[in-house]
Formats: structure tokens, C-alpha cells, sequence
């Protein structure tokens, strides 16, 4: 890793850390985002030539710090503020003592009153400090819209009068899932097949494993780290030397990365010791499945059928279904996943979606309807936007 | 609501293509076409003759001026378009993102102002 990349990583880090730390401190949002875009970006510039501090939380905060007591004094409410102030500062000569209010945070953010489209988004920006332009560009939103629905959104939380304090384990339990959801959401954004992820993806597997660190008595939580660990294990293997696009099934498996399994793997176990299962671990047991096959050398599709017929009765997706009929036709053959893949096709939600196109055209062509494969092929590419898997499907 | 995506695209970069690859983006057209008339979003597309071929017309104190050439000198030019009926913006931006030149060229999403509205009572 670079020192530019190595710098950003911490530096990210130590975003959300001190965004948190300063709302739990009591500080609005537009005052403590404005001071430590400032620490950041004097980090990002001062860091890779003069190597990451070694407290790098205390050297963000004292120069966040500065700026908000400069913004208070031109709001004329030193005064008001400087018993808080006085706090930070004590803070900050150890900043191991920093409480970690993250958890809070991503919770504030996926808050009832927080609209679902700004959840993930509001995330990324507060927890990882990215830019309201960058989100927006992946969630395929103008930026200008995506400005106004963070600004509503963080107006909401201010309203609702979060105080970032650390939550109770039940109050983790009963809002977790919003989290979780939303994360999935950033994981997928802007990509037609939440499996492939999207321009977000590595940031969002980042929300997955810190939420994982910070809930690890929630199952769900480790679940959806592991599943989207397995999915960023294999993402580099799904395009060639040429860059173009390989599916899972040619993948060759020493091109996935096996750390990354291993901690998804790691989690999962840990999930399951939990005893409650959940959507997402079944959504990682099943890249787990797929993962195996680079020690037996084959894919048990049975046990991801069942694994999706679980899905499909927890969650009764579309997405799941095809998945579902994909997973039936490599068990059971063409025509039975065919069947399934028509009868999922009844929710007019899949008229739009890329990988149910492409999926009825390879279970048709087994099957040996041609015409039939060689329209849903055509429609597949029609609506793809990754240019890989769209010469992938038109045979260039 | 309708929609135009304007497509701009670098026309010397296209002359230059080798065969096969124009083919290639023939066919990414054609499949994303379809799909806009599947999904029952396309109102009408086609691509635009290179800008050689383009003139411009005015009138200047009444006198017409011909000239050669396209409006305005630009590094990437205008190489067709579609007009498409979508629910929203949303819609909007993520056909355009579908739209094979944007992988290559830039598109531009432009409402159309009803000139219904507009009319003289």
C-alpha cells in the first residue's frame, strides 16, 4: 500500500471516530464536519510525506478542534461552549481513551425518521467521510438531489435529538437491521447484480466489518461482513488479463483472495455459534458453498438450493427466486430451474433487472429453446451497464 | 416525463475504429434499442451523420448565412440521441448509464418542456 493509500485508510478511520465523538460531545453537524474536513484534508496532505502520527486520532482532533473553537468564537457562544472544549482537550492528550461512539452513529443514521434512500449514503459521508459527489455518482443520483437528502436527512437527526450516547445491547438488536440493510444497499449501488457490487463496494465491505466489530453478539452483523468479504474476495477474479468479464463458474479459484475468505469464513462460524440465524448469513453460507470449490474442485448446488429455498421464504425476493432457479437448474436440470425462473418472473419488479435477463438466457439455451435464449440475451445487454458483461453477453 | 439523452462522442476516435469494433458497438446499440422498447420507454433514437456533413443557418438583417459545418467546434460532438419516456429523473439517469456511450462518450439527460403547457389559451 502506498503512503498516500496507507494515510487515507487512517485517516478514514479516524473520520467517523471523531464525527462521533464530537456529536456525542454535543456539537451540531454542519460545525463538526466542516472542522474535520479541514483535519482531513490537512492529513491527507501533510501525512504521505510526513508519516502517519502515531496517535493519528489525537492530530485530527487537535486540528478539528482549532477550527471549532474559531467557529465559536465568531458565533459569539465561547462561553457556552468552553467547558466542552476544555473536555476535548483532555481527550486528547490520550486518545486510546476516545470512546468509539460509531456504533451510535451508523444506528442515528438508519434512524426511523432518516428516509431509506438517504441511509446508506448518510453513512459513507459520516462515517467514512466520503464526498456527497462520489455517493451520489454511484447511487446514480445527480449530486445537487444528494446534497438535499443528506442535509434533510441530518436535520432529521438533529430533530429527533440523538445523542450519540453508546447504545443498549436491545436498542443494537432492534436497529441493527436498518443498519445492515442500508450497508447491503451501498454494497450494490449503481451495479445491475447486488452480487457483482458496485462503485462503492469496497467502502461499503469496510461499514460491514466495522458494524461486525462493533455488534459482534449480533449475528446478522457477522453475517453480512462475511458475505460481502466472500463477494470482495472474488471480485478480482471475475475479469481477465483483458478485463473482460468471467463468470463465477469459470472463475479459477486461485485467483480468489484467501485472507479475505478466511476472515468470512471466521465470522460466519462465529455467527452461527450465536444461534440465531438470519438473511445475511444465509446470503454468505452460500458464497461459502461456492468458495469451497477451491478445495473440492466442485460446487454443491444442492445445498445452495436449499440455502436459497430458505431465502425464499424468509424474504420472498425476486432477486432471491432467480438465484433460487439458477441454483435448481445446476441441482435438478434446465427445465426445472426454467420453471421456476418463468414463475418468479410473474413480479413485474424483474421486467428491469439485468441478471434475471441473463439467467433466462442461459437456462433457455440449455434447455434448447434458442429463439427464446437469444431474446433474453439481447434484452441482458440492453440493460446492462458494466461494458464488460455486456460484450460478455453479446459473444464480443 | 420525456427525456433526451444527447450522445457525445470523439467522431475522429470512431473513424479511426478498427471494423470489428464498430460492429461490436453496432450490436450494444441494437440490444440497448430493444431493451428501451421492451421496457416501453423509447419514444424514438438514431445516430447522427458525422459532423462534416453538418450546416448551420441563420438569418443576419434578413439575409440567410449558410455555413459548413457544425454549430460549434467541440472535442467531442453530438452522434445521436434518444427520446425516452421514464417516471423520473431516477429512471432517467440509470437508463442513460445503460446507454452504450457512456462507456466511451459522455450523455448528456435533458428534460423536454411540454410545449402543451405552453400554449396559447
Amino acid at each position: 500500500m502506498t503512503a498516500a493509500a496507507t494515510a487515507e485508510r487512517i485517516a478514514r478511520d479516524g473520520y467517523g471516530r471523531l464525527l462521533a465523538f464530537l456529536l456525542a460531545r454535543g456539537h451540531g453537524f454542519a460545525a463538526a464536519e466542516d472542522a474535520l474536513a479541514d483535519a482531513f484534508a490537512a492529513a491527507l496532505s501533510a501525512w504521505p510525506a510526513s508519516g502517519v502520527p502515531d496517535r493519528p486520532e489525537a492530530w485530527l482532533l487537535t486540528a478539528a478542534r482549532r477550527r471549532l473553537v474559531d467557529g465559536h468564537r465568531r458565533a459569539a457562544t465561547a462561553a457556552a461552549a468552553a467547558p466542552d472544549l476544555l473536555r476535548d482537550e483532555a481527550a486528547e492528550t490520550d486518545a486510546e481513551a476516545l470512546p468509539d461512539h460509531r456504533l451510535a452513529l451508523l444506528l442515528a443514521c438508519a434512524a426511523p425518521g432518516v428516509e431509506p434512500g438517504a441511509r446508506a449514503a448518510l453513512m459513507l459521508q459520516c462515517v467514512l467521510g466520503l464526498d456527497a459527489a462520489r455517493i451520489a455518482s454511484a447511487f446514480l443520483v445527480s449530486p445537487a438531489a444528494m446534497g438535499q437528502r443528506l442535509v434533510r436527512a441530518k436535520r432529521r437527526i438533529a430533530a429527533a435529538g440523538a445523542r450519540f450516547a453508546l447504545p443498549g445491547r436491545a436498542e443494537v438488536a432492534a436497529r441493527l437491521p436498518a443498519v445492515l440493510e442500508a450497508i447491503y444497499a451501498a454494497y450494490a449501488a449503481g451495479a445491475a447484480d447486488p452480487e457483482d457490487g458496485g462503485a462503492l463496494a469496497g467502502e461499503a465491505a469496510w461499514l460491514a466489518r466495522l458494524s461486525a466489530a462493533l455488534a459482534p453478539e449480533e449475528p446478522e452483523a457477522l453475517g453480512l461482513a462475511a458475505l460481502l468479504l466472500h463477494l470482495e474476495a472474488r471480485r478480482p477474479a471475475g475479469r481477465d488479463a483483458a478485463g473482460r468479464y468471467v463468470p463465477l463458474s469459470a472463475q479459477d479459484p486461485g485467483r480468489w483472495q484467501l485472507p479475505a475468505q478466511a476472515e468470512a469464513e471466521t465470522l460466519l462460524r462465529r455467527a452461527a455459534a450465536l444461534g440465531r440465524p438470519g438473511r445475511f448469513q444465509w446470503e454468505a453460507a452460500v458464497q461459502s458453498v461456492h468458495a469451497a470449490r477451491r478445495v473440492t474442485g466442485r460446487t454443491d448446488w444442492a445445498a445452495i438450493r436449499l440455502l436459497y429455498d430458505a431465502l425464499l421464504g424468509l424474504t420472498g425476493s425476486p432477486v432471491v427466486a432467480v438465484n433460487r432457479a439458477v441454483a435448481l437448474a445446476e441441482a435438478e436440470g434446465a427445465s426445472a430451474g426454467l420453471a421456476a425462473l418463468r414463475a418468479a418472473a410473474a413480479d413485474p419488479r424483474l421486467a428491469d433487472y439485468q441478471p434475471y435477463w441473463a439467467a433466462l438466457a442461459a437456462l433457455a439455451d440449455r434447455a434448447g429453446d434458442l429463439a427464446a435464449g437469444a431474446a433474453a440475451r439481447r434484452r441482458a445487454a440492453g440493460l446492462a451497464t458494466d461494458p464488460a458483461m455486456r460484450a460478455f453477453l453479446l459473444g464480443g | 416525463m420525456q427525456v433526451m439523452l444527447l450522445i457525445y462522442d470523439d467522431e475522429a476516435a470512431w473513424e479511426r475504429m478498427p471494423e470489428a469494433e464498430r460492429k461490436a458497438i453496432y450490436g450494444a446499440y441494437f440490444a440497448y434499442t430493444a431493451a428501451l422498447r421492451e421496457a416501453g420507454a423509447m419514444i424514438a433514437g438514431e445516430p447522427l451523420q458525422p459532423t462534416s456533413t453538418a450546416h448551420t443557418v441563420r438569418l443576419r438583417d434578413g439575409a440567410p448565412q449558410v455555413l459548413d459545418g457544425p454549430y460549434a467546434e467541440t472535442k467531442e460532438q453530438l452522434g445521436g440521441y434518444y427520446l425516452i419516456e421514464v417516471a423520473d429523473m431516477t429512471q432517467a439517469l440509470r437508463w442513460a448509464a445503460r446507454c452504450p456511450g457512456a462507456a466511451h462518450g459522455t450523455i448528456e439527460v435533458r428534460p423536454v418542456m411540454s410545449m402543451a403547457a405552453m400554449a396559447p389559451a
